[in-house]
């Protein structure tokens, strides 16, 4: 375990032109690989112990993914103790597979970068799991979901601890999977078990092109280690850069939900709510930001990949923060937000070393305050009786002021109030923006004010207005009421991240911490003062707030949907028709292009074939009929058969 | 040595038997003109040793002489069989190996 990978060993200058030497984990660094093997016992444990670990599998579970968080705490604690030169650790545990021209190892690095990451994950994670303790309390499965939960864990640490591409995509992989066995988990119902089916297809999209880029990794470094392609990223030409980081922003967009492939993110919502909170708001969608900030080394050196972030980007924010406006489902709405948050996050990657630690920033900050609220939604459907149509809530902040509160938190940290984490992380984005470009920074700041609309039009619709909980048809009125103190613990200590998280930026500790992986950015003014700059993006927050409070905090909410709204609303509603885009775009010519290759297998294959075998038979029946049975036609036909033969001998012969 | 009227002689035989082969019923008559279209090519194998001044024509002669001895041996035994289970000797009658 201490031996050093020939690729380690190599002196690495980066992208930015200081030296980073990674150097061997020792001490408490070499526990690294115990970070991923805890969750990763878990699961093996609870998925082959069976029904015999049902009573206490969700403690286990929860206790594999606390264990992660304190060794994962304890080395980021002694990461802050090491120079800033040495806070690059690598781990070598064993050749994966070596050949001639290609040696891949199981290698981890631990950095800057990995050890946020790593208390991310683990931190949420852990928060979510003692959630679920009580979220899935009467779910005769919940072991099985404990031990899904910790493979995901195990998969996400894998993704970010990994020191190569091929460690990436195991761990890209292994969230995949996890996703679609979690998203499907309420496998009894048809819907949860087509979105399930959906994630898993759409990621395969992003995964070729992933795979795609790590095999011209191959080809062009002959590595696919971080340090040998960031030490040889010079090496490579523009264009094969630019179409290693375009195929990596495909496996991105797959995996983060990202405009065109983010049609899988709202269907997605059918898995229980904190798997939501943790996969597909907190951790695995924002993989594919980490993707391409780890690969800052390609992207420093692709230009047109950069700019094409950028324009997903930008894409994205708008068109998740649309769908969020005019969602009633609660999930789909705080799920429109995710994808909008993360078009914010991609906007910082896209943006260069300017942004990349910005973008990490936001990430951890969303993170905190988006879990938050999935869990907050959670514990209001558990009070609701699993309703989440938002038109069904009203008034709930009196019967459930912890959820509340919790979530006030979260919702002031989204919309960016000032002294919230989301404030910090999202104010430091635009501005990055509106410096690399005016057109782009208008756009993240007309997201900020829709981010704001659809926020407080969620929060008014569910903890204010008047109550529209009895259903007048079947006359069912839920009992809402506040959730088990096991769901309360972690909303508070969340909503108090969500409060708080802005404190990484202090004395831009958050910008030197990432200063060794992402590279230093020189400072450029933005074109109006940062000051002034931060009054406007708080002004056009008001006016969205205003907005939603006049169109719908002074106005009786219906309990059904009406159906004379604007084209605008109605194709929101439809999420601005990815669905129907894919359907036709890819779906109707994929279905025509197999059922014309089905029939011409059907008519003209297999009708050839089966042809031969009609006209041999049809010709045996001909040819049986001469098997009458009568002794003097055989004789006859040996007649023929001896005068035919005769003949043709005197002919030849003659 | 003339051979032709041999041969002749041979060739009427055999066309004989081979009419006889085609157009008769009864299985004993069958073998009868089998056996007559035998001796027919052993005439013409002797025939045409003695032309040529060797054995080898009067040697394939002995063989065909062996060869339908054996025969007329399995060949009867198989009528008589079949005579006794269908109370006739017609070919015609014995046709049920058919499609």
């Amino acid at each position: 375990m201490t031996e050093l990978h020939p690729a380690v060993t190599t002196l690495i200058t980066s992208a930015h032109g200081e030296t980073v030497v990674p150097s061997v984990a020792e001490g408490i660094y070499s526990l690294g690989w115990l970070i991923i093997a805890l969750p990763l016992a878990g699961a093996a444990l609870l998925l082959v112990g069976g029904r015999r670990t049902d009573r206490w599998g969700h403690l286990l579970g929860t206790a594999t993914a606390v264990g992660s968080f304190v060794i994962g705490l304890v080395m980021f604690i002694s990461l802050l103790g090491e120079d800033e030169g040495a806070r690059s650790q690598t781990q070598h545990l064993w050749t994966w597979f070596a050949t001639d021209s290609l040696d891949v190892g199981f290698d981890l690095l631990y950095d800057p970068l990995s050890s946020l990451f790593v208390l991310l994950i683990t931190g949420v994670g852990s928060l979510i799991h003692i959630y679920s303790i009580g979220y899935m309390a009467h779910d005769e499965r919940r072991r099985r979901f404990f031990a899904y939960l910790n493979l995901f864990i195990a998969a996400m640490l894998m993704l970010v601890l990994a020191g190569n591409y091929l460690g990436i995509f195991l761990g890209w992989e292994g969230v995949g999977l996890a996703s679609y066995l979690l998203i499907g988990f309420w496998q009894h119902k048809p819907s949860a078990a087509a979105a399930a089916k959906k994630a898993f297809v759409m990621n395969r999209v992003g995964d070729v092109g992933m795979s795609l880029a790590i095999y011209l990794m191959v080809v062009t470094f002959g590595s696919t280690a971080f340090t040998v392609i960031s030490a040889n990223n010079h090496g490579a030409s523009e264009a094969t850069m630019n179409a290693i980081g375009l195929l990596l922003l495909l496996g991105a967009c797959g995996k983060s939900a990202q405009v065109p492939l983010q049609g899988w993110l709202l269907d997605a919502m059918e898995g229980p709510t904190p798997v939501s909170a943790l996969i597909h708001a907190a951790t695995m969608v924002t993989a594919g930001v980490y993707l391409i900030i780890r690969s800052n080394f390609i992207f420093e050196n692709a230009p047109v990949a950069q700019t094409v972030v950028v324009i997903v980007a930008v894409v994205t924010l708008l068109w998740g923060a649309v769908i969020g406006c005019a969602k009633d489902d609660i999930k789909k709405a705080l799920a429109g937000s995710t994808m909008s948050q993360i078009g914010y996050m991609m906007l910082g990657a896209g943006l260069g070393v300017a942004g990349y630690a910005f973008a990490i920033f936001h990430l951890i900050t969303h993170g905190f305050f988006k879990a938050n609220m999935f869990l907050g939604a959670g514990s209001v459907m558990h009070g609701m009786d699993d309703d989440v149509n938002m038109r069904h809530y009203g008034a709930l902040n009196k019967v459930m002021p912890i959820t509340f509160l919790t979530f006030a938190m979260g919702y002031l940290a989204i919309i960016g109030f000032p002294g919230f984490s989301g404030f910090w992380s999202k104010d430091k984005l635009i501005e990055t923006a509106f410096v690399e470009n005016t057109w782009v920074g208008l756009a993240a700041l007309l997201g900020a004010g829709i981010t704001a609309f659809y926020m407080t039009r969620l929060m008014l619709m569910t903890f204010f207005t008047q109550k529209r909980w009895k259903d007048p048809e079947t006359g069912h009125e839920p009992h809402p009421h506040e959730s088990p103190a096991v769901m309360t613990v972690p909303l508070i200590v969340l909503g108090a991240l969500s409060v708080v998280g802005g404190i990484m930026l202090a004395g831009n500790w958050i910008v030197d911490f990432l200063a060794p992986v992402v590279g230093h950015a020189e400072h450029h003014e933005p074109p109006i003062p940062a000051l002034a700059l931060t009054a406007i993006i708080v002004a056009v927050v008001a006016v969205g707030v205003a907005i939603a409070w006049f169109t719908v905090g002074r106005q009786e909410v219906p309990r059904v949907a009406p159906q004379d709204v604007s084209p605008l609303t109605k194709a929101a509603r439809a999420d601005l028709y990815g669905d129907a885009i894919n359907d036709t775009l890819v779906v109707a010519p994929t279905m025509s292009l197999a059922r014309t290759l089905d029939s011409l297998d059907r008519h003209v294959i297999d009708g050839a074939v089966e042809g031969q075998g009609n006209a041999t038979s049809g010709l045996a029946e001909l040819l049986r009929k001469t098997q009458n049975g009568y002794v003097r036609s055989y004789a006859l036909s040996v007649l023929a058969g001896a005068v035919i033969l005769a003949l043709a001998l005197l002919a030849v012969n003659w | 040595m003339e051979t032709e009227p041999y041969i002749l002689l041979s060739a009427i035989l055999f066309t004989i038997g081979a009419v006889g082969v085609l157009v008769r019923r009864n299985a004993i008559v069958v073998f009868m003109c089998v056996e007559l279209m035998l001796n027919a090519s052993n005439l013409a194998l002797v025939t045409f040793a003695k032309a040529n001044g060797n054995l080898e024509g009067q040697v394939a002669a002995f063989f065909v002489m062996v060869v339908a001895a054996a025969e007329v041996v399995v060949g009867l035994a198989i009528i008589m069989t079949i005579f006794r289970t269908r109370r006739s000797a017609s070919v015609d009658d014995a046709s049920l190996l058919r499609f």
